[in-house]
């Protein structure tokens, strides 16, 4: 399954990023073969409004089936739902952990948004 | 002459200052047949009608432009979701969905779509009132504002409407004071752009100033000619770094207005400063005999 993990940089070992919307990097791998990842820096990062949306578009554009972070706001998870992606949520420190949190049940499937909007950490 | 009236901060004293303006400039002008307009351009939360109570005689619909993707004319290129500068499409797989709050109603989209499959269609945001506020011996003004439906995030197209509204009255005597609402970002802007004077409503507190200064910054930018109203005065240090900031600067200062709890009580009820208080009528003059200086505001 092609997965999209929020990173704070550019590789497996760099740390979770908790915010969907304006994390730094996206990790796009290949579930069943991690050292096929890439990493996709954020341009959603210094949106004026709309970030949650951007982001979402970048990651449906890379065709990923979920998506691990930590918060989403109401704009990212309406977006990420109609493009049919799943929301995990996990706090775990690396990218890698976050790939292996799916399958350890360690990751958590998201209903609706973690966070209200522009909410930045904090939690609903 | 167009004058609006901005701050920065926000309740500093900007409908008091415009309500004034306006009923001093009505009183004025009644006897020269010049016709002043009051615009509410706070259009979140317009205040100025609690002291005109303005008779209003049309209340009209505004609205702004969405985009409506014809599914079967899109190919899901993704153009338009590029495009967007505020983020507002968003091109799955299977469909284009638009997140109508952020749509800032600019028309992009449409014109970057090369199938033509996008369409601008209307929704409703809020209302334009207009009317007539005080009596024709003390001095009739027109009255207009924008109201913006509660749960509605977008003000600038409603301000804009507003503004057209005034700016469409071909009257070269015309005198408009502009009511904005607090800030410097688009919803200001839009309401003080492309007019004659801008008088920046300001108090001697940190906060104040350091609004002022950003507020400073943009009527810089927009190249308008502007001065302050220093709101709830007092003689003492506290205005000791705004006075710095003034005479560093070179700004104009229009007027002074003393912290008093006369002045507090007219507005709590709803008074018209310049109505009540003679000492505030003279202060008002002088503001008006300030901008005057600017645009022949008064003739003689």
């Amino acid at each position: 399954m092609k997965i999209a993990i929020t990173s704070k940089g550019d590789n497996l070992e760099s740390e979770l990023d908790l915010r969907f919307g304006r994390c730094q990097y996206f990790i796009i791998v290949d579930d069943n073969d991690l050292q096929s990842f890439k990493a996709v820096a954020n341009d959603a990062m210094s949106s004026g409004g709309g970030a949650g949306i951007k982001a979402a578009q970048t990651v449906i554009n890379e065709g990923v089936e979920a998506v691990i972070s930590g918060n989403y706001g109401p704009n990212a998870f309406d977006a990420l739902s109609s493009g049919g992606v799943k929301l995990y949520t996990a706090d775990v420190p690396t990218v890698k952990d976050a790939v292996e949190a799916i399958g350890s049940g360690k990751a958590r499937l998201l209903e609706s948004a973690s966070a209200a909007a522009h909410a930045g950490l904090r939690q609903i | 002459m167009v004058i609006s009236i901005a701050s920065g901060k926000g309740g500093t004293g900007k409908t008091t200052v415009a309500v004034s303006l306006a009923t001093l400039a009505g009183e004025i002008s009644g006897k020269e047949k010049r016709r002043v307009f009051y615009a509410d351009c706070d259009v979140e939360e317009p205040d100025g009608h609690l002291f005109l109570k303005p008779e209003i005689k049309e209340s009209t619909k505004a609205y702004t432009l969405i985009p409506k993707v014809d599914p079967d004319k899109c190919t899901l290129c993704g153009k338009c979701a590029e495009s967007c500068r505020f983020n507002a499409l968003l091109v799955t797989k299977k469909n284009v969905i638009v997140f109508e709050e952020l749509c800032h109603g600019c028309g992009t989209c449409s014109i970057v779509c090369e199938e033509d499959a996008i369409v601008e269609t209307e929704r409703e945001i809020g209302v334009i009132d207009e009317g007539k506020a005080g009596s024709v011996d003390s001095g009739q003004i027109d009255y207009i504002a924008g109201v913006l439906n509660v749960g509605e995030v977008m003000s600038p197209p409603l301000i804009k409407m507003v503004r057209e509204k005034v700016d469409s009255i071909v009257d070269d005597d015309k005198i408009v004071f502009i009511d904005a609402s607090p800030g410097t970002s688009c919803p200001v802007i839009e309401a003080v752009r492309d007019t004659d004077y801008v008088v920046l409503v300001t108090e001697p507190t940190p906060f104040g100033l350091n609004d002022l200064k950003l507020a400073v910054g943009m009527v810089e930018a927009l190249g308008l000619p502007f001065g302050i109203v220093i709101n709830r005065y007092q003689d003492d240090e506290k205005g000791g770094e705004l006075h710095r900031y003034v005479e560093d600067k070179n700004i104009e200062v229009l007027a002074e207005i003393p912290l008093k709890r006369s002045i507090a009580e007219i507005i709590s009820r709803g008074g018209i400063l310049v109505e009540e208080d003679g000492e505030m009528k003279n202060i008002f003059m002088g503001i008006l005999d300030r901008i005057t200086k600017h645009g022949g505001l008064l003739n003689g």
